[in-house]
């Protein structure tokens, strides 16, 4: 299968991209951000609605309890700041009054993980992806290209409830097609294959899109699902793969603990055990570094993807 | 209404307390009975609302939420007065599939609550988000909230006080219990609030001081906020109170914060006050 590249563009420019359509056709949309308008690209919806934007200043965890407070009266506000400063820092805000609460919140998380890059590990969260699927409630989606990173920021308006939607800041190239489809929960397969499937998410699907030639080429068949919805899981999924190919590989911006690997592998040891390899940053903080420097330092890069498929695929029985 | 009406609400209201929380040993009596003239007062006089049609957004009503979740007794008993749900649920509290969490919450679907409070220090942000959308929708409701005192040590008060402040957030009366009480003692040893009232005078807001035990004052007080609603600043009314008002024992100290009384404790605390509207 080819992948056509649409573009370069960066995936936060995406989520700025369908906050300011929202902005446009859903007069109920309102927007938070604090103090990080620019970066997030909320500046569009800023200046077209700013009667429906409100600055929070640095302060977070009132931003989280502002948009939970907004929901009550018919909103559904999105707010906006990096994805440290949108989970570990406000965790608890999160929990007891946006989830437990069952708020129609939606987290917006940008300059996620790794490729946040030179600002280093106090800004490189990596466990961000973990803290929100575990709060019951939580709907947690990590697409994977600007175009999908668009449309899933414009289909979380019809979902009621919270959702944790988390994108970044390097410029990758976009393959999803624009006028494609998002729906939570509904992963999209990729690429059909017979001899290993990858379950990626986020940019971990275009590291893998690159690993698919490079497997070809070793006259490797590799299946690829881009599962976009972290949680809800498409189990089905999963397992249909699967059953076809015997092993999987799952590649992520993230911590291995709490990440997509660990939801797959729950998945796996219960319905369909088989062997898994994870590509994913084991245990470790970040540092400062060019995003693509610190994708292969830290083992999330495309290389990375090809030796876990051909371990995956050599400890099939 | 009549002065001696709202006294006998609140004397059932505080049967109500201590009852409950002697009949699971566990909940938090000492602020919930320092606040049962507060609330009596603000459900049975002060804000606009409909008991029988509540739902989640309360457009055009007067909305109040519970920061320092803890004194659920107190709120669960007089949103049950009030007319939210029977007085008979009273008697679930904190008893397994109750719809009365030991912290109130929204997902047992318990008529009156709006959010989730318990973890302290974030009411003050979700009132704030909760009145300008009231603004944005044209909604001339007003948002209450009630604090502890110990309740301003979270951080997060201060950043949704300075929120409020500069965004002119002017349809939002917080009070606190100014009890000078919490867990581990005086508010003044464990983590001195310096001049409060100075303090939110210089994040902005308007500020009065009232006795919340006396029905005349806190009339005057909640009227005077109400007056200063739509001009530019939110107002917080600091009340004074005494943790465990109304039960002799329990008055004068911080140790009845989160205790329960037993049984013998409990027909004491019963002699004290009048069941004026009928026990649940």
């Amino acid at each position: 299968m080819e992948f056509e590249i649409l573009g370069n563009k960066d995936t936060r420019s995406g989520f700025g991209e369908g906050l300011a359509e929202l902005g446009r056709t859903n007069p109920d949309v309102v927007a938070l951000c604090a103090d990080l308008t620019g970066s997030l690209k909320m500046d569009a919806f800023q200046k077209e609605n700013p009667d429906r934007f409100f600055q929070a200043g640095i302060a977070e965890a009132n931003m989280i309890g502002l948009a939970a407070g907004m929901t009550i009266g018919g909103k559904i506000p999105y707010t906006g700041t990096f994805a440290n400063f949108s989970t570990g820092r406000v965790y608890d805000q999160i929990r007891q009054s946006v989830a437990y609460s069952q708020k129609n919140v939606k987290i917006c998380a940008s300059h996620a993980g790794l490729t946040l890059g030179e600002d280093g590990a106090t800004h490189q969260i990596l466990e961000d992806i973990g803290m929100m699927r575990m709060l019951p409630n939580m709907t947690v989606i990590v697409p994977a290209d600007f175009n999908q990173t668009k449309q899933a920021t414009i289909a979380i308006a019809e979902h009621q409830g919270p959702v944790y939607l988390r994108f970044g800041r390097p410029v990758m190239p976009i393959f999803v097609k624009p006028d494609a489809k998002f729906l939570i929960g509904k992963a999209d397969v990729l690429a059909e294959g017979t001899d290993v499937t990858i379950i990626a998410c986020g940019h971990l699907v275009w590291k893998s899109i690159e690993a698919l030639a490079i497997l070809k080429e070793k006259g490797i068949s590799a299946e690829l699902i881009n599962m976009h919805t972290i949680k809800p899981l498409d189990v089905q999924a999963i397992l249909t793969s699967a059953a076809k190919t015997g092993c999987v590989v799952t590649a992520e911006e993230h911590m291995m603990n709490g990440g997509l690997g660990e939801a797959v592998s729950q998945v796996l040891s219960r319905e369909f055990p088989c062997p898994q390899e994870y590509v994913a940053v084991n245990d470790s903080f970040g540092e400062s570094g060019t995003p693509m420097e610190l994708m292969t330092k830290y083992g999330i890069d495309t290389q990375d993807v090809v030796n876990a498929a051909m371990r995956a695929i050599a400890r099939k029985a | 209404m009549e002065n001696s009406a709202l006294e006998k609400v609140a004397s059932q209201v505080r049967r109500d307390i201590v009852r409950m929380v002697s009949a699971v040993n566990s909940g938090h009596p000492g602020g919930s009975l320092g606040c049962a003239d507060f609330l009596s007062f603000l459900y049975f006089e002060q804000m606009n609302f409909n008991a029988e049609t509540f739902d989640m957004d309360g457009i055009g009503e007067d909305l109040f939420f519970l920061s320092n979740g803890h004194i659920s007794p107190v709120w669960y008993s007089v949103l049950a007065r009030a007319g939210y749900f029977p007085v008979a649920e009273l008697g679930t509290f904190r008893k397994l599939s109750s719809r009365l969490q030991g912290h109130p919450s929204t997902d047992k679907k318990l008529p009156g609550i709006r959010m989730a409070s318990g973890s302290l220090g974030q009411g003050l942000s979700v009132a704030a988000g909760a009145a300008q959308v009231k603004k944005l929708n044209g909604d001339k409701g007003i948002v209450y909230t009630l604090h502890g005192d110990g309740e301003l040590q979270e951080g997060q008060i201060w950043e949704a006080a300075m929120y409020a402040a500069a965004n002119h957030v002017d349809n939002l009366i917080a009070t606190i219990d100014y009890n000078g009480r919490q867990i581990d003692g005086d508010v003044e040893d464990v983590m001195s609030l310096g001049n409060l009232a100075q303090k939110w005078i210089a994040f902005g807001w308007e500020v009065l001081e009232m006795d919340g035990h006396q029905f005349e004052d806190i009339r005057a007080k909640m009227t005077a906020a109400k007056a200063m609603c739509g001009k530019g600043k939110p107002v917080v009314i600091i009340m004074k109170t005494e943790m465990g008002q109304g039960v002799d024992y329990m008055m004068g100290s911080h140790k009845w914060h989160g205790v329960a009384p037993n049984a013998e404790q409990l027909t004491a605390a019963l002699a004290q006050l009048e069941e004026s509207l009928g026990d649940y």
